[in-house]
């Protein structure tokens, strides 16, 4: 086989693959109007390139074929030709100038956040989601979304489920056919806040606002992940959107309205060290343990123990401070911003009285309340 | 021409010998010979991090390593392959061919490029070391990106320490070529005669020396940010994550030119040689090349269109990408004109070279297809930037390394190396290499992040194709020791003009050349 | 063909540049030890410090040595005159990334976290200059332009000025005048950098304002600091020119160190132009 040919084979090989398994290798089908318009534009510059690949290569390869020496070419001696070079480049000037115009228009297009009917604060946590619902219908809301994969899978001592990965505890809901605009920031290190369906991606930056909208055509559920590299478990903090009809969304509304409603705490109630600390069980897996690990032995030296911590088992003052404000600099973010007083003291409650350690002291949320206070 | 006069051939070498040689030796052939040696090392141990990333992606879920040091790995990936290997590479070659192909005597500093090949293991002890020191290599991916390179351990330190002394070899390595071209010419060859990998290396070193610095103070500032309590990176102190990615980008971006436009130069070289007519708009290849260079300083920002430019500014940096692909575009069509009723042959350097221009086309559309906002929005932070870069990285500037490797090897050696080996080499790097990183592209777009140790089921098929592809891949690269190995102890003998139709100085020397030559200036017409 | 006459010279094997770079290596990671509380870093970047000083001793002896020797032709010469140009622009470089750092926080990033939508994560933050952040937490002056900061400006263009005419002493074979003119200019380097450390010393105490004052001290003693740490080095060079000054080195042809030195003076000069306008004054 000559060269062309053999290219030409492989080269087919994979464009057959590719048809097989249609959808897996191109962009996501897209349910927003953007996502749609980048769709097309991709489809159009992949043509556009094919089109130049070709032309460029099998004049290529023409030459590699006809012009070989073993076939009997003699070496023309012409190596200049000002006609030639300013055509070749002219030409592509004006191809990337059509490629720019649709571009450009996307790309304001997409910058227009105003007049959204749902505004949504979405904070990057290493490695969670917190999502707040600022503005329009739902207003209020708020709520935490982690990776609801279990550890088995991942580890392969259990099989792994269909949206192995892509997959929350609480997914965002949001209505059908209304403009939703996104506000993204982030608690400790840059993320990403991706979901391709929607054509939206936009970096989490902390401490800094940046926003981005999109508007769903279609009813269903949509997975993304965070798509920039915060750290251990940048892999594993996935995105899940659920886009349904108003009236569903109304009924969701109302729902997480009646549970915020419902599991209110009562301010005045007075906690056993057990009730305490079996909440700062669930507090700690699902905060906590990605760093500390749930044995409590923490990865040292990146991430320190908590079972038989110095700070753990002296002053409950410091250890206040520390999960209530962080360790700035460090992976150990300001948990004050993103737990509830009650919280905090279950999860420290817990700390101080799980695995080898004992205090046998309970923390009351009155005194993380106090500890905001003194801040 | 009689380039070599009857004393240089004696090899008077009185130096020291032994390793001694080699620590204290000032010639630029013994410098680029350790140069090159080096970089072959730092390619190997960047292809075991990627092949250990690639085992731990052949399935999902996790099987080999944890997803910490799966971070450190693939930010070690990078950085050795991108300082370590390709690099390095290109300046052995600068120190082995400039001389030789302008005429001049050595390099302008010999002294000093001693200094700048012997920076280099510091470097990369500290670099490579760092995964043994508590908290392991810093896992914040090779960009560095702050404040997550502000989280991290001391390897942390450790890389920014190495980036900074790799950083001052770099650029007393760029001074020294820059002044030797300037400077050492031999009589008559004008600017516009010398030999293109001479003019490529020339517009690289200035952007060395351009943007070298600029990383220096980027890393800097992380240091004082971590230790000495600045706020460059915080917003809290009035500073701002994203003012690190424009300090690293206006360094990364010239960056990948830096690695790209000397393999533009090896490969003009090769092309003619093997097609047997000159190359094809030798002045607008000059000026494309240039044309790059300035261009690559106002495109930095399209590696940050996800952090939310304003518009105008997207706007600005897409145009600007784009415009790119004009003097890129100029080269790829001269290099296919001056094969154009050419006489060829296809000995292993100029398969490489073909297969060079093919595949790293192939990344520049991609390339371009990235620069393209909106797609951008899309395709950033996936595996089909990841497929883009490693078809300009691996087929590009390392394809191109292999190209000129096996182009000079007779010059280096004095043998032929073999080309079965060479050709066996190429047709396994090139299929493998499509197997492992096409399959990419297809992840990407549909929606698969880079830099995570494990991905959701529907990504399972391509990716273990793509591990299959890169172990073929790398498994292949014994190959080239291989070829190396047996060229340097033996084999058919190179005649001064290695190959049939080679033009240039570098061929009217003797093969292997001799330990010194052009101690007496020749003449060029 | 050929000529005798533009033999280029090749310095012999030399043993300095791996003593640099054991130099380096100690001092790159004894300071990631002292920085990370592991002892003996601090040490090992003395040591490390130690070796490079006799390094560089011992390396630009050699060239001293070479160069009264007449191994250098004119050829060299101009070698050296565009790497010593260039070496300054890759300074010049540096320097770029901390300006463009201050130059994209002013008219950039403080903008931004001041705008309507940033108010929800800093509410009431006013982004004016001089800032510390929206978390400030201690009260503090920022530096005046019209004192010290200006003085300094005077005695660095009036440095500049006096090299200048040891300069003229230099092409005019009036040994007292370069080296009256040399020690001048050290001198006046010695009092800008004596003001520095005052200012310094002020800024810790009385003003309160700290390399960790948010960006403001970021910046300011980001950005003197290095430039200080130029000028220290500028200063040595132009004493190690007064000794050979004083040991008859230099001809009015042949002084390329003297200029060299010359040049990175003038290089600090500027980048102190720059720096009282962006930094102090505006
Ligand atoms: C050798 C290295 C190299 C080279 C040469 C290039 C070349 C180009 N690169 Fe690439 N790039 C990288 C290395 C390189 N890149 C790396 C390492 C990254 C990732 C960094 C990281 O995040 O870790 C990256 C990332 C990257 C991004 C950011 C992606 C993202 O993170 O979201 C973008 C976006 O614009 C981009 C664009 C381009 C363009 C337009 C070119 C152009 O120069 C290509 C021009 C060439 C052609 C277009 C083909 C030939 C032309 C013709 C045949 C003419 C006719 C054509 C037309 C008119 C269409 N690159
Ligand atoms: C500069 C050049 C360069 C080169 C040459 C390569 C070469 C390769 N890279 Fe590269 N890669 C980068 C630059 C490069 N890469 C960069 C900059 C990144 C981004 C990093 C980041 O995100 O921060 C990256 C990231 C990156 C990723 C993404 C990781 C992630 O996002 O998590 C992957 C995944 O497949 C990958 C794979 C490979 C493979 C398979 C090769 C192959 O070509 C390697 C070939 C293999 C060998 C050469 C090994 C040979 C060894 C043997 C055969 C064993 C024999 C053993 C002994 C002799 C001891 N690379
Ligand atoms: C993203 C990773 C991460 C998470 C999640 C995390 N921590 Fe930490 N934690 C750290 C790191 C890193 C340190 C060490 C900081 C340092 O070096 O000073 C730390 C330190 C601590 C310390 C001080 C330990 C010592 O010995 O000094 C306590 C107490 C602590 N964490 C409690 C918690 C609690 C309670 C939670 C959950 C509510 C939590 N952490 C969640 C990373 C994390
Ligand atoms: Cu969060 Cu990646
Ligand atoms: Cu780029």
């Amino acid at each position: 086989m000559s060269v062309r040919a053999r290219l030409a084979v492989f080269v087919l090989t994979f464009l057959g693959a590719s048809a097989a398994s249609a959808g897996e290798v191109n962009l996501q089908v897209p349910v927003t109007e953007i996502a749609e318009q980048i769709y097309d534009m991709h489809t159009l510059m992949l043509l556009i390139c094919l089109l130049i690949f070709v032309a460029v290569f099998g004049v290529m390869f023409w030459s590699v074929y006809a012009h070989r020496k073993s076939r009997g070419a003699i070496a023309a001696n012409f190596h200049e030709n000002t006609t030639v070079e300013i055509v070749w480049t002219i030409v592509p000037v004006l191809i990337l100038l059509g490629m720019a115009y649709p571009a450009t228009r996307t790309v304001i297009a997409m910058k227009d956040t105003s007049d959204p009917d749902i505004t949504i604060k979405a904070t990057g946590y290493q490695w969670k989601w917190g999502y707040d619902y600022l503005k329009g219908e739902g207003e209020g809301i708020r709520f935490v979304s982690a990776l609801s994969t279990p550890q088995d899978q991942i580890d392969g001592r259990a099989d792994k489920g269909e949206h192995y990965l892509l997959e929350v505890d609480n997914p965002v809901v949001v209505p059908v056919g209304k403009k939703i605009r996104v506000l993204l920031t982030a608690n400790d290190v840059i993320h990403a806040w991706w979901v391709p369906a929607f054509g939206v991606k936009q970096d989490a930056i902390p401490g800094f606002i940046r926003d981005t909208w999109f508007r769903a055509d279609k009813v269903g559920v949509f997975r993304g992940n965070c798509a920039e590299l915060c750290g251990k478990d940048h892999g594993f903090m996935p995105i899940e959107v659920h886009v349904v009809t108003e009236e569903e969304y109304s009924a969701w509304v109302a729902e997480q309205h009646a549970r915020v409603a419902a599991t209110a705490e009562d301010p005045a109630r007075q906690w056993t060290l057990q009730e305490l600390a079996a909440r700062g069980q669930e507090v700690f897996a699902a905060n906590c343990a990605a760093c500390h690990q749930a044995d409590g032995k923490g990865m040292p030296p990146a991430f320190p123990p908590l079972d038989g911590a110095a700070i753990v088992l002296g002053p409950k003052g410091e250890q206040i401070t520390t999960v209530l404000n962080g360790r700035p600099g460090t992976a150990m973010a300001a948990f004050g911003k993103q737990l509830s007083d009650t919280d905090l003291a279950a999860v420290i409650t817990y700390t101080r009285n799980a695995w080898g350690n004992s205090t046998g002291e309970m923390i009351a949320p009155s005194e993380i309340g106090a500890a905001r206070a003194a801040n | 021409m009689a380039a070599v006069t009857p004393d240089q051939l004696h090899g008077h070498h009185h130096g020291p010998t032994g390793l001694m040689r080699w620590i204290t030796t000032t010639n630029h052939k013994d410098i680029g010979t350790m140069y090159l040696v080096f970089a072959l090392i730092m390619f190997f141990a960047g292809g075991v991090m990627a092949l250990t990333i690639r085992a731990e992606l052949f399935q999902p879920g996790l099987q080999v390593v944890q997803p910490e040091f799966f971070n450190q790995l693939t930010t070690m990936h990078g950085l050795v392959m991108v300082f370590g290997a390709i690099m390095p590479a290109f300046v052995g070659f600068a120190n082995w061919q400039i001389p030789l192909m302008i005429g001049a005597s050595d390099m302008a500093f010999a002294r000093m490029n001693n200094w700048s090949f012997w920076l280099l293991p510091p470097a990369a002890l500290l670099l490579v070391g760092s995964f043994l020191v508590p908290g392991g290599a810093t896992a914040a991916g090779w960009t560095l990106y702050a404040p997550l390179s502000v989280q991290m351990g001391m390897g942390m330190d450790m890389a920014i320490f190495a980036v900074h002394i790799m950083g001052a070899s770099s650029i007393m390595g760029a001074i020294n070529i820059v002044v030797t071209i300037l400077n050492m010419r031999a009589p008559g060859m004008t600017m516009m005669k010398m030999p293109l990998f001479v003019w490529t290396w020339l517009i690289t070193a200035y952007l060395l020396i351009a943007v070298m610095p600029v990383l220096a103070g980027a890393v800097t500032m992380i240091l004082t940010d971590r230790h000495f309590g600045t706020a460059f990176f915080n917003a809290a102190g009035g500073g701002d994550p994203v003012l690190f990615q424009h300090v690293f980008w206006f360094f990364g971006h010239p960056e990948v030119y830096i690695m790209i436009l000397p393999a533009f130069g090896i490969v003009s070289q090769i092309i003619p040689t093997f097609a047997r007519k000159p190359l094809f708009g030798y002045a607008s290849m000059v000026y494309a090349t240039a044309s790059i260079a300035i261009l690559s300083f106002v495109v930095w920002a399209h590696h940050m269109f996800t952090t939310g430019m304003p518009a105008a500014t997207q706007l600005f940096f897409m145009y600007a990408t784009m415009l790119i692909a004009v003097p890129t575009g100029v080269k790829v069509f001269n290099w296919v004109a001056t094969m154009w009723k050419g006489s060829m042959t296809f000995e292993t350097p100029m398969l490489f070279a073909v297969g060079f221009i093919f595949v790293f086309t192939m990344g520049g559309f991609t390339g371009l297809i990235c620069a393209i906002a909106p797609i951008d929005i899309q395709v950033q932070d996936t595996y089909y930037v990841v497929a883009h870069f490693h078809y300009v990285l691996v087929a590009g500037s390392l394809f191109a390394l292999f190209a000129g490797t096996y182009y000079w090897l007779p010059k280096w050696t004095g043998h032929m190396p073999s080309e079965k080996i060479g050709k066996w080499h190429f047709w396994c790097s090139i299929v493998f290499f499509n197997l492992a990183f096409f399959p990419m592209h297809f992840l990407g777009l549909a929606g698969m992040p880079r830099r995570i140790p494990d991905y959701g089921l529907q990504f399972a098929d391509f990716n273990a194709i793509a591990t299959i592809g890169a172990f073929g891949f790398g498994f292949s690269q014994l190959l080239f020791v291989l070829a190396i190995v047996k060229c340097a102890r033996g084999g058919e003998r190179a005649a001064a003009r290695s190959w049939e139709a080679a033009e240039g100085l570098e061929w009217t020397v003797p093969s292997p050349a001799p330990h010194h030559t052009f101690e007496e200036a020749p003449l060029v017409r | 063909m050929g000529h005798a006459s533009d033999h280029y010279f090749v310095p012999e094997p030399s043993k300095f540049p791996i003593f640099g770079s054991i130099a380096l290596l100690l001092m790159g990671s004894g300071a990631v030890m002292w920085l990370n509380g592991v002892s003996p870093g601090n040490w090992m970047v003395l040591a490390g410090f130690l070796v490079l000083v006799y390094m560089l001793f011992g390396w630009f002896g050699q060239v001293v040595r070479e160069s009264e020797g007449g191994s250098y032709g004119r050829k060299v010469d101009k070698s050296f005159r565009w790497s010593m140009g260039w070496f300054i622009f890759s300074e010049v470089m540096f320097f770029a990334a901390f300006f463009g750092a201050l130059f994209y926080v002013r008219s950039i990033g403080l903008p931004w976290l001041g705008d309507a939508d940033n108010a929800l994560l800093w509410p009431g933050f006013e982004p004016t200059w001089p800032n510390a952040g929206p978390i400030v937490e201690e009260a503090f002056t920022p530096m005046e332009a019209w004192g010290i900061p200006a003085l300094n400006t005077l005695i660095l263009l009036t440095s500049g000025a006096t090299l200048t005419w040891a300069h003229w002493g230099l092409l005019k074979e009036k040994r007292g005048q370069l080296i009256n003119g040399l020690a001048l200019t050290i001198l006046l380097g010695v009092i800008f950098l004596g003001f520095q450390a005052y200012e310094y010393a002020h800024a810790y105490g009385a003003m309160n304002l700290k390399l960790t004052t948010g960006i403001y001290g970021s910046t300011f003693f980001m950005l003197t600091g290095f430039h200080g740490l130029h000028v220290t080095i500028g200063a040595i060079m132009l004493t190690v020119m007064l000794f050979r000054s004083v040991a008859g080195h230099f001809t009015p042809h042949r002084h390329f160190a003297f200029e060299a030195a010359a040049w990175y003076w003038h290089f600090v000069d500027v980048v102190w132009l720059f720096l009282f306008v962006v930094v102090y004054w505006l």
